[in-house]
């Protein structure tokens, strides 16, 4: 499991690598050019060359490119090109916003996810395997910002359990907490759905295997076997499932971070975006792709730690 | 009053009556075997006695179990026998574990199930039930994982989990249809003796009246839902009363009538052919390590001639086929096809491919459900440059098929409309197609039940004669193997340890392994006489 777990790492760090190249040059050879586009289309073309070589513009590529990398390892992701301020410091705030509303919706989303894809795949056919199956096909369906206006307009608006939008802040958890409830059930509501379906169909693959006769031949109930057997089996594809949610939902929550006026990373990369300040979008992708890679490997660990199989492999 | 007593058994799934009054009983301490063919209701009748029916399914008639009546129980009564009662051993040693847990815990599992015992004390008897079942501690401690164990020790681990609790009744059903014929031996020595040291009754199901033959005390003959005879092993094997035994009996031993008409020319050679496999790498930056699958064989297949490959599994016969199909590349050595050399890092090339077709084993898996039979046997028209179009191409199709003893309108219907035996029948008429030299039989038979299996055998034997073909008949069954070959090569661990004509290495196998393998196998012929 050590040597496991130590050529994941390694496979990890070569990840890095390979995604800050592809990340950094991707960028870079978009048509366009920063300095242009801050000064705006009257600027004089000396007054432009000075910016350049003021943001560093006029260097090759490859130095840029190295000038970044070592300063990201050093947590340092340069200066905003718009905003004149360090990068590390503009995406500080937002990752507090997004990352804790995406754990959150992960959250959610398994806990309402796994009851439903059990009792539907348990009692397979029944008006409660029906019942969830209709559902979650509307929710697959129905996209996140229409459930996030519906519970603003009930939970917030008519009965003022919750704030309509805004974040408040750490200072006070319970309160930040309140704040995220509602854009996190809007973001799990779609992804609970998806894995819902996927545990019950996984679950169903899983009962009609023969460990499970077996299982039932030794005294095992049906839920018996069920809970002892088919639950551990049947997390594979489940896991594969979690993982890939997460990597949506740190960067994809764009517009229920709009919708609840949340300061996330999401909202930050599109104004980024916009403005061409690529060292911003550069910075912050990167970001995400380090998180996605870390989710990853926690993936490939968990299953390991489920399935005795993949421990020697790979 | 007998341990199990079965009278006027009826099972009905949906509106369908799949037992008809079926009556059995099985004895303490005494062995009783069900033999019939697919379709026969030998395992229903089991998954009967533990109540392990399918949704739907509902039994009537008396099933009574050390005089309880099993039909009349609630779904919590028959959890508290089953497993501490009454266990049950399965057909598929590689499914029946669960795969994520270990050994001792499935083991352990039974025990505690039944609250017979606290953690340590079922871990304690776990340890105990795998060293009575020949699974000693050195080699194979609880934390073991089941795909860490061979077939063979999956199957005692699964015979473990089902006398932990020392059950007054085993079920087996098909325990050793998936093994190789020396761990089938083993494993039916093992049920023998746990029988005898327990004292308790054993209903083994089989569709192989040689696998049974040696252990069973009482044998009962099903077929179609019913018995259609049963009684001492003595009696049934002396009397044969009912024509269905008599013919399941035939049909086991049945040997097609083939004239020798081998040429002394060979169609195919193989010469010291190494077949290497690469293995995940231990570490990062070292050499991936290898595995010689089939090192420096040898051997000639001459115009006419059917030769037999016997190996037990993971032997490399499987692997030399693919080498000689031209799937693989190999290694080392060569392969001559019409004395045409396909040396070491070649694959087979088209030209000499089409005087090849291969028959594999499993006649539901190697089709394709979504193509129509017509195209399924024209396949092989793609290895021809002038493949024939249009009318010509339907007629062939025809031909092929009528060759194999099916119906014009058959080419019209899909793949899932036919039985097993009808789809082996096809799978043939696909390779015959293109009028093939050598015809490569990979486990043909094996899936098949005995009388079909004797129908197959028939039309394997008239198809040689016909068509000058020669079989390349690769099994591990040693029977099937001595009634349709003329040569015999037997493989272990890549190498071939002995070839001559099947009959002279049948009566006088000269490799101690050889031997082995033809004391493993059931004798039926000695039984009858």
């Amino acid at each position: 499991m050590l040597r496991f777990t130590l050529k994941r790492l390694f496979s990890l760090a070569l990840s890095l690598i390979a995604a800050s190249v592809v990340i950094f040059f991707g960028i870079e050879i978009i048509p366009g050019d920063a300095a242009r586009l801050m000064l705006g289309i009257n600027a004089t073309q000396d007054a432009v060359d000075a910016l350049r070589v003021q943001l560093g513009l006029d260097q090759s590529m490859v130095a840029r490119y190295f000038d970044w990398a070592s300063g990201l390892l050093r947590g340092d992701f340069g200066t905003s090109y718009t905003y004149r301020v360090p990068v590390a410091e503009m995406m500080q705030g937002r990752v507090w916003v997004s990352l804790p509303l995406a754990l959150y919706a992960l959250l959610l989303s398994t806990l309402i996810a796994f009851p439903i894809g059990i009792i539907a795949a348990a009692r397979r056919g029944s008006w409660a395997d029906w019942l969830v199956m209709g559902g979650t096909q509307l929710g697959v369906a129905i996209p996140n910002f229409w459930f996030a206006m519906i519970m603003v307009q009930i939970l917030a608006l008519k009965y003022q359990f919750f704030t309509a939008g805004g974040f408040p802040g750490w200072e006070d958890p319970a309160l930040a907490l309140k704040a995220l409830t509602l854009p996190a059930f809007a973001l799990a509501l779609p992804q609970a759905s998806i894995l819902a379906r996927v545990m019950r169909s996984s679950l169903l693959d899983t009962l009609s295997e023969d460990f499970m006769r077996t299982a039932r031949a030794k005294g095992r109930s049906r839920r018996g076997a069920l809970v002892n057997h088919a639950l551990r089996n049947a997390m594979i594809p489940v896991l594969t499932i979690i993982g890939l949610q997460f990597s949506f939902l740190i960067a994809g929550a764009i517009i229920i971070e709009r919708i609840f006026f949340l300061p996330g990373l999401g909202s930050m990369i599109f104004t980024a975006i916009r403005q061409r300040d690529l060292i911003v979008v550069e910075s912050a992708v990167m970001l995400l792709v380090f998180a996605v890679i870390i989710v990853t490997f926690l993936v490939d660990i968990t299953y390991a730690l489920v399935d005795p199989r993949l421990r020697r492999r790979r | 009053m007998n341990l199990l007593e079965i009278e006027g058994l009826k099972l009905n799934i949906g509106a369908a009556e799949i037992l008809h009054d079926v009556s059995l009983d099985v004895k303490r301490g005494e062995i009783t075997a069900v033999i019939g063919e697919s379709g026969s209701g030998k395992s229903m009748t089991a998954y009967c006695v533990n109540q392990l029916l399918p949704r739907g399914a509902v039994a009537a008639g008396h099933l009574r179990f050390d005089g309880q009546d099993m039909l009349g129980l609630d779904e919590a009564a028959l959890c508290r026998i089953r497993g501490r009662d009454i266990g049950m051993v399965f057909q598929e040693p590689m499914s029946a574990l669960n795969p994520v847990q270990t050994i001792g815990a499935q083991v352990a599992e039974t025990v505690l199930i039944h609250r017979a015992a606290g953690k340590a004390e079922a871990m304690a008897i776990a340890r105990e039930t795998l060293n009575r079942v020949g699974l000693p501690e050195a080699a194979f401690p609880l934390g073991r994982y089941p795909h860490e164990l061979s077939g063979g020790q999956r199957q005692r681990v699964v015979i473990a989990m089902a006398i932990a609790l020392r059950p007054r009744l085993l079920i087996a059903d098909e325990p050793t249809t998936a093994l190789d014929v020396t761990t089938q031996a083993q494993i039916l020595t093992l049920l023998k003796r746990l029988v005898a040291e327990d004292g308790m009754g054993l209903l083994l199901i089989s569709h192989d009246l040689g696998v049974v033959a040696d252990v069973a005390d009482r044998i009962v003959i099903m077929r179609k839902g019913a018995v259609v005879e049963q009684g001492s092993r003595e009696e049934i094997f002396a009397h044969m009363r009912h024509p269905y035994t008599r013919m399941l009996f035939e049909a086991s031993s049945h040997v097609p009538a083939r004239r020798a008409g081998a040429k002394d020319v060979p169609i195919l050679e193989v010469r010291g052919l190494v077949r290497d496999y690469t293995l995940p790498k231990a570490s990062f930056f070292g050499h991936a390590p290898k595995f010689r699958a089939v090192s420096g064989v040898s051997f000639a297949l001459k115009k006419g001639e059917s030769l037999g490959l016997v190996g037990e599994s993971g032997c490399g016969k499987s692997t030399l086929t693919r080498a000689i199909l031209g799937l693989e590349a190999a290694q080392g050595g060569s392969i001559l096809i019409n004395g045409q050399e396909v040396r070491a890092g070649h694959l087979v090339p088209r030209h000499l491919r089409r005087n090849m077709q291969v028959v594999f084993q499993d006649p539901y898996g190697s089709f394709n459900p979504r193509h129509k039979v017509a195209r399924l046997v024209a396949e092989p028209f793609h290895l021809l440059d002038d493949a024939p179009k249009g009318a010509a191409r339907s007629e062939a199709v025809v031909m092929a098929l009528e060759a194999v003893g099916m119906v014009a309108a058959d080419a019209d219907k899909y793949i899932h409309e036919f039985s097993g035996g009808q789809r082996q029948r096809i799978a043939i008429a696909r390779a015959l197609i293109i009028r093939p030299e050598l015809i490569i039989l990979d486990e043909a038979v094996s899936a098949l039940d005995v009388s079909i299996r004797a129908q197959i055998l028939d039309l394997l034997a008239a198809l040689s004669e016909r068509f000058g073909l020669s079989y390349l008949f690769i099994s591990h069954d040693l029977s099937v193997v001595r009634a349709i070959t003329d040569r015999v090569l037997v493989m272990r661990a890549g190498e071939i340890v002995e070839e001559g004509l099947t009959e002279e290495v049948f009566n006088n196998p000269t490799h101690p392994y050889t031997r082995a393998l033809i004391d493993a196998a059931p004798k039926l012929e000695e039984l009858m006489q």
